[in-house]
């Protein structure tokens, strides 16, 4: 008796979102299955790979994640660069992670002037992502936005706590929201609800659902990802149609595990290596899971899973 | 999959004579899909009834065992398609390949990298399960000699590898009662493995050009009564063999296809010749349905990240992970360094004890039993309170450990500070960051 292999029925679409400049869009979403599952369905546009870039000289990087950038670290703009022209970057994510008061807290100026700089230094998608301070984070996002009208950038995280300002400004200079919320699907829901009610056109709206390290909860915000595409594409939930932003590499090379060198932990073998595989599998797992884009920082890690993707869509 | 109780009730007799015990044979349906009653106790149930309520009754993923001992490992078994579903249960074996044609040092290592690689977290030991020797040169001694130095040298769960017959006998005698896997049957040699299997009690796995083909073997083998039965499609492509796993697992438990209803083997070794890829194919298995998977070789740098991805995966979605409660010490702290107190859960504990070690400043981090719940999630519980952190802090000993008395509870405990200071009498109740990301810079500013 030969089987015929139960296909999944699926009734719902990821939405394409266009990001960038209008001249030269890149499209993500527009899957109509569960990810890679290409025997039912389709993925139109494969997830692509924004790579980090900071708005300050990073402090206790791991010497490994540190290296490939070290000749660029003072200068986002040239990192920027750096980063499409060497490594393929499809988009790039400016972190503004010294605008944290708990960091440097550097101003608003600081970070639009930052922001201009990188926008101008390269032509692909500009995502800029705030430090996680609410009350920072919207000051500054919101400067950022009206500073750089026309840039058609992605803004985040915007959350339950700012998204009023925060969409107002994205609609009124035209850019893009990654919509933050903390690993729970109802709150993405949630607030995609109140983004539409406040009139941000769903083609500019994409999900942050908080993603984690390998080791460190990846666990919970792979089943919440696959829940959000379970509900989406099966359950008609058109309120999660939206492509998945995964700002993973910060979490993955913040971990003890991506810092120690072989010295201090012998049995976790090279570090340069041992870095590069935390983020390329937490990279890998968010893919599967249902991410459309992976905001990574490693270009040997941005390499492997980029050929893994292709691995994944070959005829 | 459990049939339900109208499932059930439809194959029984239906009148309600109440000789089971229970009034209806409705009711006693009903009992028997909650597992309360058994089957037996009805005397007029039909012979095809019973067939087919033991048929529904059996694992749709048979769970098939490897080895012996401690290092026993259990792998299939499973009943859904996505963790969040209910969870995943055996975790996949994780296998190094060892050949009788690579030179005696590529062997040693890779046996002495089984043995020391392994990291202890939460409780666990994370490491590799399994030996997988294959026969290379075909010569039946050479395998025999190779498969005994496995076994000598290591616990570990072996996986025999060739297609001949006589050649698999030699690696079975040299494993002694070890149980080994033997792989693998296929349409050529199923008669000779299947005798082989049976006569020593051994799993057997298959391997297909195909889901039809491995179909058809493990119909055959069932019928010759072989149940501990592995998988191999074929496939070596990583699209295809992602598919396959797919329409394997949605096969065995969506269509209750039998044919497909045993756990499965994957050969990333076989499929790229570069480590770090390997790793990465791995960790596609371990998210998507490998039963076993079969690495080329274990370095730290692959293995770990590997462990790390399989611990995630098949941690049980219904109850959180904890740490053991007590006092952990941070950095070799002494009588003047601070204490912090947290909860259970083990991502929360991760976090906090990494961003205090990473403050270089050296501390007693005391942690209280929440049941694996957040300190948010715990303190809304009521289990994250000022007197039940103050008695656990009175229990713990880092009282006699410290010469001050101050204690950091998180920020967002803050509100249970008064109650701690009541239930700790002269101590002091310092409240700290919200973030554990913030806590480096608040202990910088510490004083005894």
């Amino acid at each position: 008796m030969a089987l015929e292999i139960p296909k999944m029925s699926y009734n719902g679409v990821i939405k394409e979102i266009p990001l960038g400049k209008e001249a030269n869009p890149v499209i993500v979403g527009g899957e109509t299955s569960y990810p890679f599952y290409l025997f039912e369905g389709e993925m139109p546009h494969p997830p692509k790979i924004a790579m980090e870039v900071y708005d300050a000289p990073p402090e206790e990087w791991a010497q490994a994640a540190l290296e490939p950038f070290a000749d660029v670290i003072n200068d986002p703009a040239a990192w920027a660069q750096k980063c499409v022209s060497s490594y393929g970057a499809e988009m790039v994510a400016l972190q503004l992670a010294s605008t944290d008061p708990n960091a440097q807290d550097n101003s608003g100026e600081h970070a639009v002037e930052v922001t201009k700089k990188v926008a101008a230094a390269i032509d692909v998608p500009l995502i800029v992502l705030g430090s996680n301070n609410l009350e920072k984070d919207t000051e500054v996002l919101k400067m950022v936005a009206e500073a750089c009208a026309e840039e058609r950038l992605i803004l985040g995280p915007v959350t339950e706590g700012n998204y009023k300002a925060l969409g107002a400004a994205s609609l009124a200079y035209h850019h893009t929201i990654a919509a933050g919320t903390p690993i729970d699907i109802n709150q993405a829901k949630q607030l995609n609800i109140l983004l539409g009610n406040l009139g941000v056109p769903d083609e500019r709206i994409m999900v942050d659902p908080t993603v984690a390290s390998l080791g460190y909860g990846l666990e919970y915000c792979y089943s919440v990802m696959e829940r959000d595409r379970m509900a989406a594409l099966t359950q008609e939930d058109e309120r999660l149609q939206f492509p998945i932003v995964c700002n993973l590499a910060k979490e993955v090379w913040k971990t003890k595990e991506a810092k120690l060198t072989e010295q201090e932990a012998p049995l976790l073998g090279d570090p340069l290596k041992r870095g590069v595989l935390l983020e390329a599998m937490t990279a890998l797992l968010l893919l599967l899971a249902g991410g459309d884009i992976l905001i990574m920082r490693h270009p040997d890690a941005v390499q492997l899973v980029r050929g893994f993707m292709d691995d994944l869509m070959a005829n | 999959m459990a049939l339900t109780g109208i499932q059930i009730y439809k194959l029984l007799p239906k009148t309600n004579c109440g000789e089971c015990g229970v009034p209806t044979c409705l009711a006693f349906a009903m009992s028997l899909a909650a597992g309360k009653a058994e089957l037996a106790a009805c005397p007029y149930v039909s012979e095809e009834a019973k067939a087919e309520l033991a048929d529904a009754a059996a694992p749709p993923i048979r769970a098939v065992e490897i080895g012996t001992g401690e290092r026993k490992l259990k792998i299939g078994g499973e009943t859904v398609l996505f963790r969040h579903e209910k969870t995943f249960v055996n975790r996949p074996g994780i296998a190094v390949l060892v050949t009788d044609e690579m030179r005696d040092e590529a062997v040693g290592g890779r046996l002495e990298r089984f043995k020391t690689l392994a990291y202890e977290r939460v409780g666990l030991t994370l490491q590799a399960d399994l030996v997988a020797v294959k026969s290379a040169s075909g010569d039946a001694s050479k395998f025999g000699a190779l498969t005994a130095k496995v076994k000598d040298e290591t616990e570990a769960g072996i996986i025999l590898m060739t297609e001949d017959v006589s050649v698999m006998e030699a690696g079975r005698k040299a494993c002694g009662d070890r149980k080994p896997l033997m792989y693998a049957a296929n349409k050529e040699n199923a008669d000779g493995m299947s005798a082989l299997s049976k006569e020593h009690g051994c799993p057997l796995a298959v391997k297909g050009n195909g889901l039809d083909e491995v179909s058809e073997l493990t119909t055959k083998l069932t019928e010759e009564g072989l149940h501990d039965l592995v998988i191999d499609s074929g496939a070596r492509g990583i699209r295809k063999a992602l598919e396959d796993q797919i329409f394997i697992r949605r096969g065995a438990l969506l269509k209750k296809y039998k044919p497909l209803g045993f756990p499965t083997i994957a050969f990333p070794c076989e499929m790229t010749d570069d480590l770090m890829q390997e790793s990465l194919i791995a960790s596609m298995f371990v998210a998507k349905y490998g039963g076993i998977i079969v690495l080329s070789d274990l370095q730290g740098y692959a293995l770990f990240p590997l462990l790390l991805s399989r611990m995630d995966i098949y941690t049980d979605p219904q109850r959180p992970m904890a740490t053991s409660p007590g006092v952990y010490e941070v950095g070799g702290p002494n009588e003047d360094s601070p204490v912090l107190v947290t909860c259970n859960f083990s991502l929360t504990y991760f976090i906090v004890s990494g961003e205090v070690e990473a403050s270089r400043v050296p501390a007693w981090l005391v942690v209280v039993d929440t049941e694996g719940l957040s300190v948010l999630t715990a303190w809304a519980a009521g289990k994250f309170v000022g007197d039940l952190v103050g008695t656990s802090l009175k229990k713990c000993g880092i009282m006699d450990k410290v010469g001050h008395k101050k204690v950091i509870i998180p920020g967002y405990a803050a509100a249970i500070s008064g109650d701690l200071e009541d239930e700790l009498g002269d101590w002091e109740v310092l409240v700290g960051p919200r973030e554990s990301a913030h806590i480096p810079a608040y202990l910088k500013e510490w004083q005894p």
